[in-house]
């Protein structure tokens, strides 16, 4: 199964089936899918950068992929599909353009060179692949992240754009991965397109002044992405949990586009190390499984090596620009120590509890500083980790928070204070947001009770 | 989903018979690929293998074990490189599969061969 064999494109190409032919069509609509997904992005990121506007651009390679899906079940896939596609949607910015120039609508103004654009429309897929054309095609791709992620565009409009045009999910994905009812998906993309076009947002990198503020735009978003599929539990919707894939995906091309953004590689590396403990995080019911608890024979090697190394780029490039480790850095090195014991009990407590010190320095907040009692409480004792928590006890933020009783809870049985720890199991559980997590505090408090 | 594009060996390759100096064709073509998969952000492993020559197996007879060293002979069931993808579907795979170079250049014949892995935590399987 995949994400794509019932795609449909948004524009209805029904009338090129042909009831004989339907298998042939099938495979053919299963072919032109994948190849669709793995362009888009260019395609849209290209034609952007010859029309100006991303929502028109997207059009523009719909109309293009709408061209394959006519053709291409006639007369076969093409040997080189990607270029055939590139090649039409440049085709389709070109007509638009001359049709802009015809009603005497000056280009110029633009940037737009008509004669320099219509050099571009190679249609020799060989020269497409040239090292010229690939940074240009790496150049137009950042370009369409950080207009997708502009500031100016809400946090909800931001990731479904991010996951239309770089993820090249439809509508329907984006509604059922995100909970939320598809029209208000097409409302939230149209108004998003709307509104980039309306603040004449331009087509391009920002600037170096700008681009430390508009980068942790873009990488908040992936991240965000990651965790609301991260997050989804099992028997929910496959879409959910896909979401952490396609921000890992991105995530990944990210470090390959800006390879010289020490965050870039530190987001990279915290999804990727995150990611290894995935299969762990459940039992075989369905109940979450705590770090420590977990069965490390089933983190994955291959992302945690993924993991380790994008996060030693991240350092390197600290250490050569002379700057302290980034958030995502420091939540990536703390990800790794626990990824580098072999058992919990090696676990290198002392260290973890400075990276969540400078965490808390990078980026202070209440949940840093719950994260940072518990550590301190690995590495110096529960008392050490108390003095660290009482102060939370009166934080607004974390009033709600369910891990905040739990964790105290935790360090008064470790002091033997067993009734008060169990009161904060049993405050914990009130607090906990779903049945699973309720048992598990719920047994807490019981067996606390018990001792 | 992961799938392993497998480049299954030759008897040139098996031989090191290859010139000594690499293919710079080919080897240029391979890391352009592997630099678009990058770039993608599919990519999560390459690797190419050595030959057989300094290789072992191990039989088993039960529970007794034999060590054979290489070079072994069948050269067609052996493997010379790997490529792991990352992927949302099998059409994707696919496609990504057909744009892999020809692993020993563009005038001879060869193989490669294209597995979906178990993932532990597969989604789709749960």
């Amino acid at each position: 199964m995949s994400w794509m064999t019932r795609y449909k494109p948004e524009k209805e190409t029904r009338a090129v089936h042909s009831a004989t032919h339907e298998a042939t069509h099938e495979a053919t609509h299963e072919a032109i899918s994948a190849v669709w997904r793995i362009e888009s992005a260019k395609i849209v990121a290209t034609v952007a950068r010859m029309v100006r506007d991303i929502g028109l651009a997207e059009e523009l390679a719909q109309d293009a992929l709408v061209s394959a899906l006519e053709h291409w079940p006639q007369g076969g896939v093409p040997d080189n599909p990607a270029g055939w596609l590139v090649t039409a949607a440049k085709r389709k910015a070109l007509d638009h353009l001359r049709h802009l120039k015809m009603r005497g609508e000056k280009l110029t103004e633009l940037g737009h060179d008509l004669e320099a654009q219509e050099a571009l429309v190679v249609p020799d897929f060989v020269d497409a692949l040239g090292e010229a054309m690939q940074d240009d095609i790496g150049d137009d791709l950042l370009r369409l992240i950080f207009t997708a992620c502009h500031p100016v565009l809400s946090t909800d409009a931001r990731v479904a754009l991010t996951l239309k045009l770089l993820g090249g999910l439809t509508t329907h994905e984006i509604a059922r991965a995100c909970l939320v009812p598809e029209p208000t998906v097409a409302q939230r993309i149209v108004r998003a397109k709307r509104t980039l076009s309306e603040a004449k947002v331009p087509f391009e990198v920002p600037r170096a002044g700008a681009l430390a503020e508009r980068l942790a735009s873009v990488l908040e978003v992936v991240y965000l992405i990651f965790n609301e599929g991260y997050t989804a539990t099992a028997g929910q919707d496959w879409m959910r949990p896909a979401l952490a894939q396609e921000a890992l995906r991105l995530g990944r091309m990210l470090a390959e586009l800006a390879p010289e953004e020490p965050e870039v590689h530190g987001l990279a590396a915290l999804m990727e190390l995150q990611a290894s403990r995935s299969a762990a995080r459940v039992d075989a019911q369905g109940r979450p499984v705590l770090l420590m608890a977990q069965d490390r024979g089933r983190w994955d090697r291959l992302l945690i090596r993924r993991g380790l190394a994008a996060l030693e780029r991240a350092q390197a490039l600290c250490q050569r620009q002379q700057q302290p480790l980034g958030s995502y850095a420091l939540q990536a090195a703390i990800a790794a120590c626990h990824a580098s014991a072999p058992t919990g009990d090696a676990t290198d407590w002392g260290r973890i509890a400075a990276l969540y010190d400078a965490l808390a320095q990078v980026a202070p907040s209440p949940v840093v500083e719950l994260n940072r009692a518990v550590a301190v409480g690995m590495a110096f004792g529960p008392q050490a980790g108390l003095s660290i928590i009482d102060p939370l006890m009166q934080d607004k933020a974390l009033r709600n928070y369910q891990w905040l009783p739990s964790v105290r809870g935790d360090l008064l049985a470790k002091l033997g204070r067993h009734e008060e720890a169990r009161a904060e199991f049993l405050r914990a559980a009130e607090l906990a947001h779903n049945e699973r997590e309720r048992e598990l505090l719920l047994a807490r408090a019981e067996d606390v009770g018990h001792s | 989903m992961r799938y392993m594009i497998i480049v299954k060996s030759n008897p040139a390759f098996e031989a090191e018979t290859t010139p000594q100096s690499p293919d710079e064709k080919l080897m240029a073509a391979m890391a352009g690929y592997h630099e678009q998969l990058a770039r993608a952000g599919v990519l999560l492993d390459a690797s190419g293998l050595q030959p057989s020559r300094k290789g072992w197996r191990i039989h088993y007879d039960g529970q007794k074990r034999t060590v054979v060293d290489g070079p072994f002979t069948e050269s067609k069931e052996l493997i010379a490189g790997f490529t792991t993808i990352q992927v949302r579907s099998r059409e994707e795979a696919l496609e990504w599969s057909r744009r892999f170079p020809n692993p020993v250049g563009d005038n001879a014949p060869a193989v490669i061969e294209v597995r979906q892995l178990y993932e532990l935590d597969d989604p789709l399987q749960a």
